[in-house]
């Protein structure tokens, strides 16, 4: 096995012209930027970051420049600049594009090249590492070793790494071929289980399947399926990324489904867009589109279809933190709330700055851990304001950092994907 | 008219002597870094020696008295998002940014005032303001993102100017440091101040006299209601008698904003709100203020509007409905990015009554120039702001072209008995233009108070007033046709 030098792959591209001359450069995606609240430079702006690529394809900028890598990981990728720009720029298409395109031009460090073939080609696509890591991790946590691994080289970035893990035990147990719908079929569905879903809150993709069952959906759980590459493509790697949308596509096109249901956020933003991904593939692009028409977020399928069961009380302050990539990847907001409201008892509180990325964004909460950091407490400063006992949300990474925030934070509010929540009240019926 | 400015210290020099003053933190000078300060939100480009961001008065005036030893010209920069090259380094020198100076220093409701620095945002003062019941009038269709500093450089408007003032009516105390060092504070909370009347020639010098560095302004109770009506008509010209009749009927509506059809297709794509795309006007017109009494006006804006053509009427049922119909509105010249790479926009005013004539000349304007026009028009108070849609990549031809198109349209204004400009400012942009409305000894006078406060010229050079090097082609131009 050779560890290529730039990346993992020649991708042979990088942000797409036609979509940098849509930015007008009018700034009004500027106070919607964390990273520019941040730090206060045109550079870590979303206009900052198109003009820096616009450069590059200009030919005043090299795409191996030291700034440019800079600028561009510093981004978040969480694209709340999307929403708030009126001529439709697609920031996540550029940033990713660019990113490729540094992976390309820019030499990276040994370790470096190392930690993404571990990651991207060695971890991600294969489920059953990934279920002996999370308990590892798991395990790891329990026996305290951050506080002893903190003092060593690497030391603090593998416990802040422990830090994020989940306290519930990831779950042993594979999820049933299909769950039987409760009463009258309503719709019948594909479950997309992801990989750190599967892994880590494979209790989660369970509940997911339960609550949809008990509003008349059939929920078939098919077997064969792999990472969906939105971490890869996050990071610069689309050519591995195509290749697990390839074989995602294969696996589950020719299930008679009316959707393909995820429940990670960041997860159902990239296969909705497969299409782009494979655009230039003209063997997969049709089929790639059609299949990403399909493609639903759980919380968008169940409010779209309406709840059938009436979910039980229960007794609590719940407070809602948008996970980016629901909210500006996929338009998805009333949705959520709606459900909340429908949990008789709930108290629901909005959440200031509820837009706002975390910090997680993915693996931003290791590459760049100082920006994460503050935008990690702004967020629970937020969370403490509302009074909330829960923080729900939708994204397994988002659920991580914000645990991760309140455990330090010595908050008591918990948090929640909101399908589990849903599962839980359902429970108390 | 002023003389040329010839840049002191730059490079390497520079980038040392203002680390040395400020520190690493609050300087930008690497290449890269000073490419993205080249830019605003309009068409002219230029790039800086240097940039800095600082942390408070001091800092700025601190930078101030540097530059003033080396002859290094000073341009603020609030959010970059101007529409007459406010901010662009026309002639080089230090951009001074104050991304970093944007907090609000005090909210003192009881006396409906705010002191804040220049880099907040002015949307970030009403939302902070609201619990009170209170908010700042002047909202600028950029007022998500742009800053006060850069609203009291420029004097601002937006829609809901027509009824409450502009920028300079909102202000009633400044911190200025001048290009010397020296920190002038001008008013305070105070309804009026002694003496000369500074504030008022402070708002919208456009950094050509010194650098605001806090502000203090009038917070407004917010009305106890609105009523938002979006009329849709075939042409223009209906549009604009159904305007002329809302004002003659005595009513004082809050805004009264029209878009022409291919405004509003890139509006609607934009934002969604249910604009009719088949229509040739859009109106929006807006009654704020107590409860009672604002039916009874919006019912005789819709008769009025029905009166004179209008084809379809709605009404804002509820906030989210009314919110989406103004962010169509405030992000029209953001969107033109749907219709095409680049936009120009212009600014003239005109006597309300001549609209059609001069809609007319501006189409005539875009056919000879082969390029499409959109309209946006702050209908109530007749400021124009056509919308030039061209393509900057195919060359520097396209922009020259483009500009040649704009100063006819103004040229149009002018004949209509309007001005060149109404809110986004002079600047680099029009400052050639300058002449068209004013007389030399109406400019040496301005000139004179421009070299009161700053003699050395290192206020933001090249804005405002017609330059010799830049406006040549122009001046032949004028000569021709006066």
């Amino acid at each position: 096995m050779t560890i290529p030098l730039h990346g993992l792959a020649d991708h042979g591209e990088g942000p797409v012209s036609e979509l940098i001359s849509r930015c007008v450069h009018c700034g009004l995606c500027l106070p919607t930027c964390p990273t520019y609240a941040l730090l206060g430079v045109e550079m870590d702006s979303p206009r900052g970051r198109i003009r820096l690529m616009k450069n590059v394809l200009d030919g005043r900028l090299e795409p191996d420049a030291a700034g440019y890598d800079d600028h561009i990981y510093k981004c978040l990728d969480c694209r709340a600049c999307e929403t708030a720009c009126p001529s439709g720029v697609e920031f996540g298409k550029l940033v990713e594009g660019a990113r490729a395109q540094i992976e390309r031009a820019r030499p990276r460090s040994a370790f470096a090249r190392a930690m993404r073939w571990l990651v991207f080609r060695q971890l991600l696509p294969h489920h059953a590492r990934l279920a002996v890591l999370a308990r590892l991790g798991h395990l790891s946590k329990r026996l305290r070793i951050g506080t002893l691994v903190r003092p060593l080289p690497l030391g603090r970035r593998l416990a802040s790494l422990l830090d994020l893990v989940p306290d519930r035990a990831p779950s042993a147990r594979p999820l049933p071929a299909s769950v039987a719908a409760h009463g009258a079929v309503r719709g019948r569905v594909a479950l997309f289980q992801g990989c750190v879903m599967r892994a880590a809150f494979a209790g989660t993709n369970l509940a997911t399947a339960r609550v949809l069952a008990r509003n008349g959906v059939e929920v078939l759980v098919p077997a064969a399926q792999t990472c969906c590459g939105a971490l890869h493509v996050h990071a610069g790697e689309p050519t591995d990324a195509r290749e697990l949308a390839r074989r995602n596509i294969a696996s589950l096109e020719a299930l008679d489904v009316d959707a393909f249901i995820v429940n990670a956020a960041g997860c159902g933003a990239n296969l909705k867009e497969y299409g782009w991904l494979l655009r230039e593939d003209p063997d997969w692009r049709k089929r790639a589109e059609r299949f990403s028409g399909l493609v639903k977020d759980a919380i968008e399928y169940l409010a779209e279809l309406g709840l059938s069961a009436i979910p039980g009380s229960l007794d609590a302050t719940v407070t809602y933190d948008d996970p980016c990539h629901l909210l500006h990847g996929q338009k998805v907001r009333d949705q959520p709330r709606a459900l909340l409201r429908a949990i008789p008892g709930v108290r629901f509180v909005e959440l200031g700055e509820a837009d706002w990325c975390c910090g997680s964004a993915g693996i931003y909460n290791v590459t760049q851990p100082d920006l994460s950091r503050q935008l990690l407490h702004r967020k629970v400063e937020h969370i403490r304001r509302t009074g909330a006992d829960l923080v729900v949300t939708a994204n397994p990474g988002c659920e991580m950092q914000l645990a991760a925030g309140l455990r330090a934070d010595g908050s008591p509010a918990s948090v929640i994907h909101l399908m589990d929540l849903l599962e839980r009240a359902y429970g108390a019926r | 008219m002023a003389t040329p400015f010839v840049a002191g210290t730059r490079g390497a020099v520079l980038h040392r002597g203002l680390v040395d003053l400020l520190g690493e933190e609050q300087v930008l000078w690497q290449k890269h870094d000073l490419q993205l300060y080249e830019y605003d939100g309009a068409v002219d480009t230029a790039t800086p020696d240097a940039v800095v961001i600082p942390r408070d008065t001091a800092d700025v005036a601190n930078l101030a008295r540097f530059c003033s030893e080396h002859n290094v010209p000073l341009v603020p920069r609030g959010a970059g998002t101007g529409l007459s090259g406010g901010a662009i380094p026309v002639e080089g020198g230090v951009v001074v940014s104050f991304a970093r100076m944007s907090r609000i220093l005090e909210l003192d409701a009881a006396n409906l005032r705010a002191v804040v620095q220049p880099g907040l945002v002015n949307l970030h003062l009403s939302t902070a303001a609201a619990p009170h019941g209170l908010y700042f009038v002047p909202d600028p269709s950029s007022q998500k993102a742009c800053t006060i500093g850069g609203n009291v450089a420029e004097n601002s408007g937006g829609p809901h100017t027509l009824a409450y003032g502009v920028t300079t009516n909102h202000v009633t105390g400044l911190e200025i440091v001048l290009t010397d060092g020296t920190i002038v504070r001008l008013g305070g909370k105070a309804h009026e101040s002694e003496g000369y009347d500074l504030i008022g020639l402070f708002v919208g010098s456009e950094g050509t006299l010194g650098l605001i560095t806090e502000i203090t302004v009038r917070l407004s109770p917010l009305p106890e209601d609105k009523r938002t009506v979006m009329a849709a008509f075939p042409t223009m010209d209906l549009a604009s008698e159904a305007v002329s009749a809302i004002i003659a009927s005595g009513l004082v509506p809050s805004a009264i904003e029209l878009m022409d059809q291919l405004a509003t297709v890139a509006v609607e794509a934009s934002v969604g709100a249910g604009y009719p795309l088949d229509a040739g006007a859009i109106l929006l017109a807006e009654v704020d203020g107590p409860r009672d009494g604002l039916d009874d006006h919006r019912a005789r804006i819709e008769e009025l509007c029905r009166a004179n053509g209008a084809t379809s009427i709605r009404v804002a049922e509820t906030a989210l409905e009314r919110d989406r119909l103004w962010a169509g509105r405030k992000g029209a010249f953001a969107a033109m990015g749907r219709l095409a790479p680049d936009y120009y926009v212009q600014d003239g005013v005109i006597p309300r009554t001549r609209l059609p004539d001069v809609l007319r000349r501006i189409a005539e304007v875009g056919e000879r120039y082969g390029v499409r026009i959109a309209n946006v028009f702050h209908a109530g108070d007749g400021n124009l702001h056509p919308l030039i849609l061209f393509d900057g990549s195919l060359g520097p031809d396209v922009l020259r072209q483009v500009k040649a198109a704009g100063v006819e349209i103004l040229r149009a204004c002018l004949d209509a008995g309007g001005s060149i400009t109404g809110e986004h400012g002079v600047g680099m942009e029009k400052n050639c233009e300058l002449p068209l409305q004013y007389g030399p000894d109406d400019l040496a006078a301005m000139l004179h108070v421009k070299r009161a406060f700053d003699p050395a010229g290192l206020a933001n050079p090249a804005k405002i007033f017609p330059t010799p090097s830049r406006c040549r082609e122009f001046s032949l131009h004028a000569a021709r046709s006066v």
